[in-house]
């Protein structure tokens, strides 16, 4: 195994409701900003795409347990060579849900490795406060609630 | 609990600890030897170091072998970022900071 990153984050929900977050094109667009579309079977494509149907990443649905493990290949469209590989482990830890995003298998030279480093953490703070709050909220906005808790 | 904000500051407000932080920044999934090499610190401050920032979240590991590899984990810090620095301020503490920075290299230079 090789994994160059991994992020972690504790949200308070469930495991389904942490899989649609990920797999369902109307949740991804509020925090992710853009929809992931595949219908999630081993084997099929999925993509990373803007509501004008712009593919920002590409890639293969390599493993899918829902709703604890998916696996995909990620791709920039434009650089198709250039893959790594993606895994998400959703585990329930009592009443929490612990989200793992590890990213790894990078080709050497990859372009894709530092974008990803300042995108996960975002992407995954993202999610976090749309569950914990239902609130939809742009992927690069900040909290409107009180931080201190 | 493991999201408490307060183990994130605690954790932080040690230098020895965010010096384990950027060693994981240049370098992730390093084994404790590798995180102890060249440190002024025992192999048990280490540990006792790393548990904390495990606890906090900052840290995260995995089994490979006989071996554990550490890897940095910036989501707590991206949350409070998004908190209290949110969109609007960033682009001027973005120019404070590369002031800071250069002339921080001019202080160097000399």
């Amino acid at each position: 195994m090789s994994n160059d990153y991994i992020y972690t984050t504790y949200i308070k929900t469930t495991a389904e409701k942490v899989w649609a977050a990920i797999t369902n094109p109307e949740f991804t667009r509020q925090y992710w900003g853009h929809d992931n579309v595949s219908d999630w079977k081993v084997g099929s494509t999925w993509q990373h795409v803007t509501s004008e149907g712009q593919a920002r990443i590409v890639g293969q649905v390599l493993e899918s347990v829902p709703p604890n493990r998916l696996v995909l290949s990620w791709a920039n469209p434009a650089n198709p060579t250039d893959e790594s590989r993606v895994t998400f482990e959703i585990d329930t830890i009592e009443d929490m849900v612990r989200m793992n995003v590890m990213h790894g298998n990078f080709k050497a030279g990859s372009s894709m490795a530092e974008a990803v480093a300042k995108g996960w953490p975002r992407v995954l703070s993202s999610m976090k406060t749309f569950l914990e709050t239902g609130k939809a909220l742009d992927t690069w906005a900040g909290h409107d609630s009180d931080c201190a808790k | 609990m493991v999201t408490d904000e307060d183990k994130v500051f605690k954790a932080l407000a040690d230098a020895s600890r965010r010096q384990l932080l950027d060693k994981l920044r240049k370098k992730n999934g390093l084994t404790l030897g590798e995180l102890c090499a060249d440190h002024a610190m025992s192999r048990q401050a280490v540990t006792k170091h790393l548990v904390l920032l495990e606890a906090a979240n900052l840290v995260v590991t995995v089994k490979q072998g006989r071996e554990k590899l550490h890897y940095l984990n910036p989501v707590p810090i991206n949350e409070i970022y998004m908190c209290w620095i949110g969109q609007f301020e960033q682009k001027r503490l973005q120019a404070l900071h590369n002031l800071k920075q250069s002339l921080k290299e001019n202080d160097h230079e000399q």
